[in-house]
């Protein structure tokens, strides 16, 4: 175990050391397209499972911030740090890189089929991550704020990279209206916060709030009001969920993997950082806010995915009612409610990078085919592909045994024991009405014939395959095995930052030397007694 | 008025700036829903992020000089927004030969 004082600037660069490789992995796919002649791109001769310099360079960045990262687990830092060492952060790094991993390994092939510049997207795609990173280890408004930008440009550019057709020109636009909307409020949550609180750092903030009488204060009130709903657009929790399906249409599939997953766990994490953890203390602040926002989140994108036609526009709708799902986690405020969040958060990344896969392979050329009408006798057109996108399907509906069934399992648990009957019974009825949309699609892949002329989607390349065997084989594992995933859930949780009530000005000075003692871990005989009602979850 | 905000430290002209910064960011808000050319929304958009400044700075006699420090940030990301929007409007513009939010639906429930 190391301790970070942050006594000099190195201590700096090796709290964000994925982040600084991810960057310079940018940077290299960047120059290297600048400066090195470029024969293939655009030529006839491409293939599918063509492994390009800048997917090559992508795969290792990723790789080698993975590794950074569980190096990072070791480490730890004073309490009221601005960069976040704790196993909540790892465990955000490895569902974000994740993620990002079989986005970027399932794009390949889109990628080759579409003609789209690879440097550039790969490169963007890195700089998302950075700011995704930067953004769940941000313990400082600031930090937050420059990490959702970084994320939130590269995407808006990555959103509009197929310049020649429309509909991805007008989701860009939307997107970036919309963000920009959203950041903007952002920022003014922060000033006021920062009015309120006299300070941009989380831990110190928390501990003003606790401590002096800001409490029931107008600025803190309308500052915490403005950060959740610059949240919730990035979040797309209704009713700030209007440019989501538009967007995930308009947008590259791929990308649409990309915002679906990364960018909303990302903010996700964010917002159970910054609400669950550090401003834990005063959940009179913002948990009615979240309450009707989860309820809200549950209950209109189902409705509304019943009447879709499109599968990536059901898709949309279907990510904003995982959002609502998500958000019960955080309504709960309990440690048990975040692990559960957390658990949920890596199911949703894996069901919806893979399902999103499948459509766009089966969308084929140009992108056209993503209608339901389209899926008609894909089950014995294509065997393979049709089950693997049943397997997430069902994960997505939440049957058993999958792991998409779990994680609802762990957030309705927690919803109980946090007395939240209301979100609770809503969760399990909209699930219910959600099983009919998801169904429809096998109804259609399964019981219904393709017409005479459908022409068949084309086989799958070879790593395409196998990543997607892969997931579906992960989702079904463990769904099965839960409980080292939820061991580790819980682990993260437990070993979060928590502000403490002693907060040095300068924790520089007072901070020397490694015998100090690991943060305050929030375990409490109240998280035993959750772990150990917990244990009925397994059927190990 | 101060029992309003709840500040009682923060000097009159510290307040007149904050409230400057409110209404500075309900303008900004209102055109990003009310006005229909993209130019236009996006120049609200910055309207709303300088209102933010304006109350960081205004904050900042209060509370030192972390408030700047981020004013700086934003003005950076202000301008990375810039060049990343219009670029996305010109592409637009390219396919459609128009501006107009009305014609993409955007902001609609």
């Amino acid at each position: 175990m190391r301790f970070f004082d942050f006594a000099s600037h190195g201590h700096y660069w090796l709290a964000l050391l994925p982040e600084v490789i991810l960057s310079l992995s940018a940077v290299a796919i960047l120059m290297r397209d600048a400066f090195v002649e470029k024969v293939s791109r655009g030529s006839v001769d491409l293939v599918d499972d063509r492994a390009s310099v800048e997917y090559l360079i992508t795969m290792y960045g990723i790789a080698a911030a993975l590794i950074a990262s569980l190096w990072l687990s070791d480490m730890s830092a004073p309490t009221d740090s601005l960069i976040a060492l704790d196993g909540f952060r790892v465990a955000a790094n490895f569902i974000l890189l994740g993620g990002a991993l079989l986005v970027v390994t399932l794009a390949n092939d889109y990628l080759a089929r579409e003609r789209l510049p690879t440097a550039e997207f790969h490169a963007l795609l890195l700089f998302a991550l950075v700011g995704m990173l930067v953004l769940v280890a941000a313990r400082d408004l600031i930090l937050l704020f420059v990490g959702l930008e970084l994320m939130s440009i590269a995407v808006y550019v990555l959103t509009g990279l197929v310049r020649n057709d429309s509909r991805s020109s007008e989701a860009s636009l939307k997107y970036f209206i919309v963000g920009a909307f959203a950041s903007a409020f952002l920022l003014y949550g922060i000033a006021l916060l920062y009015g309120a609180t006299g300070t941009t750092r989380l831990a110190t903030a928390a501990v003003a709030i606790t401590n002096e009488a800001v409490g029931g204060n107008f600025l803190l009130t309308a500052g915490v009001g403005m950060l959740i709903i610059g949240f919730g657009f990035k979040i797309a929790a209704v009713p700030f969920h209007m440019w989501t399906p538009d967007v995930y249409e308009g947008a590259p599939t791929p990308v649409t993997a990309l915002m679906a997953t990364g960018v909303k766990a990302a903010a996700f994490i964010a917002l159970l950082r910054v609400l669950t953890i550090d401003l834990g203390g005063v959940t009179d602040l913002w948990r009615t806010a979240i309450w009707w926002l989860a309820m809200l989140t549950m209950i209109v994108p189902n409705l509304i995915a019943l009447t879709q036609s499109d599968v990536k526009r059901m898709l949309a709708y279907s990510s904003i009612a995982h959002a609502g799902y998500l958000l019960v986690g955080v309504a709960t405020s309990s440690s048990l409610g975040r692990a559960g969040s957390l658990f949920y958060l890596a199911a949703y990344t894996v069901m919806t990078v893979g399902s999103l896969a499948i459509v766009f392979h089966v969308a084929g050329p140009g992108d056209r085919k993503s209608r339901i009408q389209d899926y008609r006798g894909l089950g014995w057109q294509r065997p393979g592909l049709a089950v693997v996108l049943l397997i997430f399907l069902l994960s997505l509906a939440g049957f058993p045994p999958t792991m998409g069934f779990v994680g609802k399992l762990f957030l309705l648990r927690a919803a109980i024991d946090a007395g939240e009957i209301i979100l609770a019974v809503t969760l399990v009825l909209t699930s219910l009405v959600a099983y009919y949309y998801y169904l429809r699609i096998v109804w259609k892949m399964y019981f219904e014939s393709a017409p005479e002329d459908a022409e068949i989607p084309e086989a799958p390349g070879v790593a395409f395959r196998w990543t997607v065997g892969l997931s579906a084989f992960a989702i079904i594992f463990a769904g099965l095995f839960p409980g080292r995933l939820i061991d580790r859930a819980q682990d993260a949780v437990s070993d979060s930052m928590v502000p403490s009530d002693e907060i040095s000005t300068s924790h520089m000075n007072e901070f020397h030397g490694s015998d100090l003692p690991r943060d305050p871990k929030v375990v409490s005989a109240e998280t035993g007694s959750q772990r150990e009602s917990l244990r009925e979850l397994r059927w190990r | 008025m101060n029992e309003l905000v709840g500040l009682v430290a923060l000097d009159t002209q510290g307040m007149i700036a904050v409230f400057v910064s409110a209404i500075l960011f309900a303008v900004g808000v209102l055109g990003v829903l009310l006005r229909r050319n993209a130019i236009v929304v996006f120049m609200c958009i910055e309207l709303m992020l300088t209102a933010g400044n304006i109350a960081l700075v205004a904050f900042s006699r209060l509370h030192g000089v972390e408030g700047q420090i981020l004013v700086f940030f934003v003005m950076a990301v202000a301008a990375a927004e810039a060049a990343v929007g219009l670029a996305i409007i010109i592409a637009i513009f390219r396919h459609y030969e128009v501006v107009d939010l009305d014609r993409f639906g955007i902001l609609k429930w």
